[in-house]
């Protein structure tokens, strides 16, 4: 009978951060920043119909990098936490800090489960406040780890690189087709899915896709 | 079925599902919904009376509602039940709509008002039943389409008028000879006040155009443009109308018989 090798707990630890990490540096990122009508979620996505940011109520959106089917699952979950509760309690009883907070428990608990992999994604939760100093935007690692972000937020490949670049010309008062632009040039690319949530829309439910003649450069 | 809300609330809340026990006295029942479809599309109306018996509960209880951007749900019978329903069934089609990317077909959304119903069924029988009636624009048809249900989930396709609740026999009978589904929105509309205020004159438990208190039905409209619910002064406008005119004429415009 042969016996396991010791592993240190630190050590277990880590190789489990590195492979989570591995697995997300691998994918393309996504921006996600404040403007003068809302909230703007850019992603580098070559696909028109596999999404990487999404409505998941009123004034909450979703974006993601990493493996496809995790996020996806995790994307689909949020949606039904959301309409649960609001369905349980009010709509206005939906808040991204409750949402975040379930995603960093599913996360955090699968990373430090031995019998579970770790997931191989980031988060964000975007919530569109009433007022502009009412936005938060949430980012949850791969192992449960939960900040809220001021004005932007950059998951995925290069996350720091591009999260620099975007910070130089960011203003929480630029215009939509600015802040797009200023995605666009930190991303590196034209292929764009692109997202608003809308403060000034009359409809209940702010999250609207921007057509691809809507992101095109000018 | 992963996109279906209702699916999910039975697994993980069936004590949230609209329910009562039977035998509960005194429920407020909602009464009379008519919607009719015109040449852009389909409206709908609603009276504001809710009863308890022979009493009037509420003047100006709200059955008509917008289920998404392009359907419309009223509901008559047991009030408590028929808001949960509408309420439930409008998170279900915006739940679908949100994981799968796109929204359900227009028959689709008319099934799954079903399923709910039948769900309902076991209530139903014991005299606590809901009858919708759904009504909205089909983006893949391009045309304004209605269904009527029955309270075992049964649905019904109808193509010019359709009316549910105590006074919809009388609404009926004046949609019958006042609505002409090629009309435009005002006249469709008018048509749908004309036959509330026929119901409300034979049941007592429909109330019509309320000028004293300034209570008007509910209507609500869906076209490409997708749904809008009619002012309160657009409404206020017609009713005033029609109301002067029946106080010449009690039993509303004259037809001719041949």
């Amino acid at each position: 009978m042969s016996m396991p090798f010791y592993v240190s707990p630190e050590q277990q630890m880590q190789d489990r951060a590195e492979f989570a990490r591995k697995g997300i540096a691998r994918g393309r990122a996504v921006v996600v920043l404040r403007y003068a009508g809302g909230i703007v979620l850019v992603a580098e996505n070559r696909s028109t119909t596999l999404n990487k940011v999404a409505e998941i109520y009123d004034r909450i959106a979703f974006a993601a990098v990493g493996r496809y089917n995790e996020f996806e699952t995790l994307r689909v979950a949020g949606i039904r936490h959301a309409d649960l509760r609001g369905y349980s309690y009010d709509r206005r009883d939906v808040t991204g800090r409750s949402l975040a907070g379930a995603y960093s428990q599913l996360l955090g608990g699968a990373f430090s489960s031995a019998a579970e992999k770790p997931y191989e994604v980031e988060l964000i939760v975007a919530e569109l406040g009433e007022e502009p100093s009412g936005d938060v935007l949430y980012r949850i690692s791969y192992d449960g780890v939960i900040t809220d972000e001021p004005d932007l937020v950059v998951i995925g490949g290069d996350a720091e690189r591009i999260a620099e670049a975007v910070r130089g010309g960011f203003s929480a008062d630029a215009a939509l087709n600015d802040a797009v632009d200023l995605a666009r040039r930190a991303l590196g690319t034209d292929q764009l899915e692109v997202a608003v949530l809308e403060r000034d829309t009359p409809r209940r439910r702010t999250f609207r896709r921007l057509r691809p003649d809507e992101v095109a450069r000018d | 079925m992963d996109s279906s809300f209702l699916d999910y609330l039975r697994q993980v809340a069936p004590e949230t599902l609209p329910a009562v026990d039977a035998g509960t006295p005194n429920l407020v029942h909602g009464t009379t919904i008519v919607a009719a479809r015109y040449r852009d599309g389909v409206v709908m109306a609603g009276d504001r009376r809710a009863t308890m018996g022979t009493a009037i509960a509420m003047r100006d209880i709200e059955k008509v509602f917008g289920a998404d951007d392009h359907s419309i749900v009223g509901v008559a019978g047991v009030a408590g039940i028929a808001v949960e329903l509408v309420r439930l069934f409008q998170v279900e089609l915006e739940h679908f709509e949100k994981v799968e990317g796109s929204s359900l077909s227009f028959d689709g959304k008319a099934n799954r008002l079903s399923a709910m119903l039948r769900s309902n069924l076991s209530q139903a029988l014991k005299g606590l039943a809901v009858l919708p009636l759904f009504v909205g624009w089909d983006e893949r048809a391009a045309r304004g389409r209605m269904f009527s249900y029955d309270a075992t989930g049964g649905r019904y396709e109808e193509h010019a008028f359709c009316s549910v609740g105590s006074g919809a026999a009388f609404a009926r009978g004046a949609l019958k000879k006042l609505h002409d589904p090629d009309t435009d929105e005002r006249s469709a509309v008018a048509a749908l006040l004309q036959s509330l205020y026929d119901a409300a004159d034979d049941d007592s438990a429909t109330s019509g155009l309320d000028l004293t208190r300034g209570i008007f039905p509910l209507v609500l409209r869906a076209s490409a443009a997708g749904v809008a619910r009619w002012s309160e002064a657009g409404v206020r406008e017609l009713a005033e109308t029609i109301v002067a005119a029946r106080a010449t004429r009690p039993d509303g415009p004259r037809g001719y018989a041949l």
